[in-house]
């Protein structure tokens, strides 16, 4: 019977190449969607462009306005008197204006101090884009007051991400849509085309037991996932420059671990659709929205109201996506994701026993 | 004595919802023979092979495959059987080859093993053993679907309609097929709608509406047509037909190939049809008697059903 | 009416890439006859009469359709034509009558002439009791009948099917049979491919395709005394088992 699991393996690889675009369709999507929200539609501090008013040069103004230009995420436009900020910003000439005090020096002095200090610098900001606003201010002003730690800002420290790099809270998102997305998708349409082409019908009047038929189909669809991981895994790091601070042989095991959920959910849809496109449709409407919506990819769960709270914790990307934000951007160890990791297994379990149990050796 | 009977159907019966796709099936296929189950779209001949290849389930009756029950031993029967659905049923974007090997190891055999069984079939389309089965032409597919449902030499073989929707010089290549095999001892169930296709077979079963008519060797079932046949030819065939209905002593009157088939009651004189219609201004008339073929026989069932 | 052929084809060909599908084909059809299109699977019937019903145009040659030609005004043969395919004829999820509303609609039928002609087609097939039944759920032999109906509903001057009669019960094929004679009583021609070689002997005339050329074309009695043969099953086989090509 190894051989004609082996074969079986084969077979399904063949399916796989041989339907070349739907395979380059699942290896780019996720190097399409990380390039996407990595950089496209962030909402991150990048490429600031900043001008400065300098009524009294000092040392110590130049070496602020230093600071600013050799920070990657903002660019140095040049000098403009006072009653130019107006017009610069609004022509686009600069995104923010950084106006420095008459008495900068000696408010710095008493800053340092702790006794006042507050009106040294003024950051004027385009704020059309309140997010990118807000946050470049922040970080525009945490450049600025770099070398005057001692002192207990009012400003709320951003932890882990100050940069407020939406790409970081974004890999652990697009993580667990992409997998779920293609590891359901394309399981389910692999299994229900059987059923339509009627191959279904031959394979079962075999002695090939179901669980046969159905680990045969994820293997292939579970390598294809591993290289789509090891493809985002590799984009957040060297291209995004996620630090990647926490365990990584946790972040690969959680991960594997939502590769089998995502597959048995592709094998429960598969029981329940008998065309292809009702197994794609059931994905979409199954899937998709919860995901995006519920999952705190895209909103955190925090801020959602009460009952979607409640209905977020029966969708397992959520889980997911706290799980590796954990490990990868707060850089805990795996003793911190033991409750995601936890539900993420009985989730699995629970699927796999349902869609087996569903999946009959008869055509009815 | 079941045991020497390839296939067992004792009143198998199978609703779907309010239709009855199968009414209480019974009869019997013999080890070696080539077994016909002719009917129309909607006789039940799918849901017949579906329940003997242990696709689905029975609601009533038994039936039992290679002396395997069909209900506790289905997957003993999953072992010895090849089935062919009625659609094409290969993987299109796997080659010749690569379908063959993949439908041999499903059976935990190798192409090898059988090799010379399917030999016959498989060297008219070996040339093209690298082609996508997706890219032969559809008597090729039958082929290469016919070698697969062989490959791990079953003992009994299930063929939904293979001839459906062929054409008559390939269905008669595939008849012929059949016959090779059948002189291998293979025992074969093959349904198909065309009445001219019962003559290929050892015994057919006639079924209309997941019920049997009558089962019966292709002679046989012509030898029960108990009443006068006359084949009735002559120039305005449509006015022929409609004007001979309602004659008296005609039972029935039905297009037939190039003339018109008459079921006439016992005692019908033609000549007197002849001279009435010749009356009624139809020109060229004639009536001669003729042997009845499977489909009159089929026409003539359905009638009294 | 007039006497000029319904369709007249000349050296009709049709190419895809160095694939002939259909080779310099040339025949006439008579308004009122049935016309039978015979060919092996893959002899190029399905491409010749997608371009006799202006669903694709010929690479080369010529072809009227009901007085139209085939290569410039295939819009307005669709309009003049009726066409039924064992694949595609009803809709299974409508009832009989919202079928018949629909294909009313598309071509154009005013309300009262579809009322009237719906009556008339249902109670032609005795059908009336199933008006609202869905079509789904009919046995395929009335279904097809019902899609003959149909498709001759705007009272088309030539209709096309293509093999209308596969898996069909020997009675109610002859029932199907007994609409196209009814049909062509009416004036209307009929052209109609078919595996089965006994409703050949049905046609008026019957050309037979090998290979994408027309190889016998004539009424079948004098097909058969050509061949010396009883049947027409016989002539078929003769001619297909040279065949080049499948499918």
């Amino acid at each position: 019977m190894r051989k004609s699991f082996g074969s079986f393996v084969r077979k399904e690889t063949l399916h796989i190449l041989r339907d070349g675009r739907t395979m380059m369709i699942v290896l780019l999507m996720p190097v399409v969607q990380m390039i996407l929200f990595g950089f496209a539609i962030s909402n991150e501090v990048n490429n600031i462009d900043v001008g400065v008013v300098v009524p009294h040069p000092t040392e110590s103004v130049r070496q602020a306005i230093e600071r600013i230009s050799s920070n990657p995420y903002f660019t140095f436009k040049g000098y403009l008197s006072a009653d130019r900020i107006d017009q610069a910003l609004r022509q686009g000439e600069v995104d923010a204006v950084v106006v420095f005090a008459d008495d900068y020096d000696r408010q710095m002095d008493a800053f340092s101090r702790g006794e006042g200090g507050e009106k040294a610098i003024q950051i004027v900001i385009d704020a059309s884009d309140t997010n990118t606003a807000s946050a470049g201010a922040v970080y525009l002003k945490s450049v600025l007051l770099e070398g005057h730690a001692g002192v207990v800002s009012p400003e709320t420290h951003l932890l882990y991400n100050p940069q407020m790099k939406s790409a970081y809270s974004f890999v652990p998102g697009i993580m667990g849509m992409i997998f779920m997305l293609i590891c359901a998708i394309m399981t389910s349409v692999s299994i229900v085309r059987e059923k339509e082409t009627g191959t279904m019908e031959v394979l079962l009047v075999s002695p090939v037991r179901p669980l046969w038929i159905v680990s045969a189909k994820m293997i292939p669809y579970f390598t294809l996932s591993c290289l789509n991981l090891l493809s985002i895994l590799l984009l957040a790091r060297f291209v995004l420059e996620v630090p990647m601070s926490g365990n990584l042989i946790s972040i690969v095991g959680v991960s594997m671990l939502y590769l089998i959920l995502a597959l048995a959910f592709g094998l429960f849809i598969s029981t329940v659709a008998q065309r292809q496109a009702t197994a794609l449709l059931i994905s979409a409407m199954l899937l998709l929205f919860p995901i995006i919506m519920l999952s705190g990819m895209a909103f955190p769960v925090e801020n959602m109201p009460g009952i979607l709270q409640v209905v977020s914790c029966v969708v397992p990307t959520r889980w997911y996506i706290d799980a590796v934000r954990k490990l990868m951007i707060e850089g805990l160890p795996f003793v911190a994701v033991l409750k995601e990791f936890f539900i993420l297994v009985g989730m699995t379990l629970m699927l796999l026993t349902v869609a087996l149990r569903k999946f009959n050796d008869k055509l009815e | 004595m079941e045991m020497n009977e390839a296939v067992v159907v004792e009143g198998l019966t199978k609703r779907y919802g309010a239709l009855t796709a199968l009414d209480g099936m019974s009869f019997c296929v013999g080890r070696g023979e080539l077994f016909g189950l002719i009917g129309p779209d909607g006789a039940g001949k799918t849901t017949l092979f579906r329940l003997l290849t242990t696709l689905i389930d029975a609601d009533g009756g038994r039936a039992a495959v290679d002396g395997f029950d069909i209900r506790k031993d289905y997957r003993l029967i999953r072992k010895r059987v090849g089935y062919m659905p009625g659609r094409f049923s290969l993987y299109p974007d796997l080659s010749v080859e690569e379908n063959l090997a993949f439908f041999a190891a499903l059976f935990g055999v190798s192409i090898s093993d059988n090799y010379e069984l399917i030999a016959p079939i498989y060297r008219q389309i070996e040339p093209f053993r690298t082609r996508r089965a997706g890219k032969l032409s559809g008597g090729m597919k039958q082929k290469l679907a016919l070698c697969c449902a062989l490959i791990h030499r079953p003992s009994v073989l299930f063929l939904d309609e293979p001839t459906t929707g062929v054409d008559a010089v390939s269905r008669g290549e595939f008849w012929e097929m059949l016959g090779q095999l059948k002189n291998r001892g293979i025992s074969m169930l093959v349904s198909t709608p065309y009445m001219d296709e019962a003559t290929r077979c050892d015994r057919v079963a006639l079924c209309n509406e997941g019920r049997l008519l009558g089962v019966d060797t292709p002679q046989g079932i012509v030898s029960r047509f108990d009443a006068p046949l006359y084949a009735l030819e002559g120039e305005n065939m449509y006015g022929l037909l409609l004007e001979t209905r309602k004659m008296p002593g005609v039972v029935a009157c039905y297009p037939f190939g190039e003339s018109h088939h008459l079921v006439g009651c016992e005692g019908f004189d033609p000549h007197r049809l002849v001279g009435e219609l010749e009356r009624m201004g139809f020109c060229g008339v004639s009536v001669r008697a003729v042997e009845p073929g499977i489909e009159d026989v089929f026409i003539k069932w359905m009638s009294h059903e | 009416m007039s006497n000029d052929p319904i369709i007249s084809v000349r050296e009709l060909s049709k190419c895809f890439g160095d694939f002939i599908a259909v080779d310099r084909i040339s025949f006439d059809v008579a308004r009122g006859e049935i016309f039978g299109f015979l060919g092996a699977n893959g002899a190029g019937k399905t491409t010749a009469m997608r371009m006799l019903c202006g669903l694709s145009y010929p690479s080369s040659g010529s072809g009227t359709v009901a007085g139209f030609d085939v290569m410039r005004e295939g819009e307005r043969i669709k309009r003049r034509i009726g066409y039924m395919s064992q694949r595609f004829s009803l809709y299974d999820d409508l009832t009989v009558m919202e079928n018949i509303r629909l294909y009313a609609g598309i071509y154009g039928l005013t309300r009262r002439q579809m009322l009237r002609r719906a009556v008339t087609v249902l109670d032609r097939l005795q059908f009336r009791s199933e008006a609202d039944t869905l079509v789904g759920g009919l046995p395929l032999g009335w279904k097809q009948k019902l899609a003959f109906s149909v498709a001759m509903l705007h009272q088309p001057e030539v209709v096309f099917l293509d093999e209308p009669t596969g898996g069909v019960d020997p009675v109610t094929r002859r029932q199907f049979w007994e609409l196209i004679y009814e049909a062509v009583a009416d004036g209307t021609t009929v052209f109609i491919t078919t595996h089965y070689m006994d409703e050949a002997e049905y046609c008026s005339r019957v050309s037979i395709m090998v290979d994408g050329q027309i190889r016998a074309l004539g009424v079948p009695a004098d097909l058969k005394r050509q061949f010396a043969v009883q049947t027409m099953d016989e002539v078929f086989r003769t001619l297909a088992r040279g065949a080049k090509r499948s499918e």
